[in-house]
């Protein structure tokens, strides 16, 4: 297992995500899993990049009516970045908070809308920047670097 | 124990696993019915018992390694939920016991949870 990939070209992996795709988010993660396995990462990182995905995938499928996933790959580290269109988030401090939600009954009884994604993303993120006009639409930007290891403990 | 003992203690259907999945051991149960919370908490290797049975169950098992799911009340998944697991080599069990007592029998006979 590597801590950093000086060996690996830039690698950039690019999903649409469509207005209540909701099972895109779990392919993403799946798929850019196996890439990073395929690379020797540690198990611990390719977690919290799985994560990050899953959650950040969801809050696009929920909210936007459309947007896409790009995950860029370098040799220090991977950036998740969300661009949607859709409601955008009024309070983005409100929205960090665990357990503020702004998700529908139809969305909570699939076991999503618990108010966890955001705070599960930044707890995993080493970089976390967010951007959002409401009516508009939302951008993210996650930064995860192969070799902190301030975030690769156990409970993460 | 193994999962093979696990389905005959909870009065367990297997919806999808071979012998060889079933030989599997289970030392650690995380039991849940959030989708963040499974994406946090469960552990590689760990049995997930759950009532949701839709297939983001099967999405987070199989991004955060789960060894096998358990879906609790006599829920049973959709056969493409069921097709999912197979697919991703996770079994599927299905028991008409409700969540507190699957664990109130499972921490009985060994299994804890990750904390332990």
């Amino acid at each position: 297992m590597v801590d950093s990939l000086t060996y690996t070209p830039k690698i950039t992996v690019e999903f649409e995500i469509g207005e209540k795709d909701f099972f895109i988010a779990g392919e993403c993660a799946s798929r850019v899993k196996k890439t990073l396995q395929q690379l020797g990462l540690k198990q611990e990182i390719i977690k919290r990049i799985a994560i990050i995905i899953y959650e950040a995938a969801m809050n696009v499928a929920i909210h936007a009516t459309s947007g896409k996933l790009v995950v860029h790959i370098d040799p220090d580290g991977i950036t998740i970045l969300t661009q949607d269109v859709g409601a955008g988030i009024e309070d983005i401090d409100l929205a960090m908070k665990e357990g503020y939600s702004t998700a529908t009954y139809e969305i909570r009884e699939m076991g999503f809308g618990a108010g966890m994604g955001l705070s599960n993303i930044k707890q995993c993120s080493d970089d976390l920047y967010i951007e959002s006009k409401v009516g508009v639409g939302t951008n993210l930007e996650a930064r995860v670097f192969f070799n902190n290891r301030k975030k690769t403990g156990e409970d993460v | 124990m193994t999962l093979k003992e696990v389905q005959e203690l909870l009065e367990a259907d297997v919806l999808c696993g071979d012998d060889d999945c079933l030989q599997r051991e289970v030392r650690i149960c995380f039991a849940c019915d959030l989708i963040s919370e499974m994406l946090l908490y469960l552990k590689p290797h760990s049995l997930l018992i759950t009532s949701l049975t839709n297939a983001h169950v099967i999405h987070a098992a199989q991004v955060m390694d789960a060894k096998s799911v358990l879906f609790v009340g006599g829920r049973r998944p959709d056969p493409s939920v069921v097709a999912s697991g197979e697919q991703n080599k996770i079994p599927l069990l299905v028991t008409p016991l409700l969540t507190f007592d699957c664990c109130g029998r499972l921490y009985e006979n060994g299994v804890r949870g990750d904390k332990h």
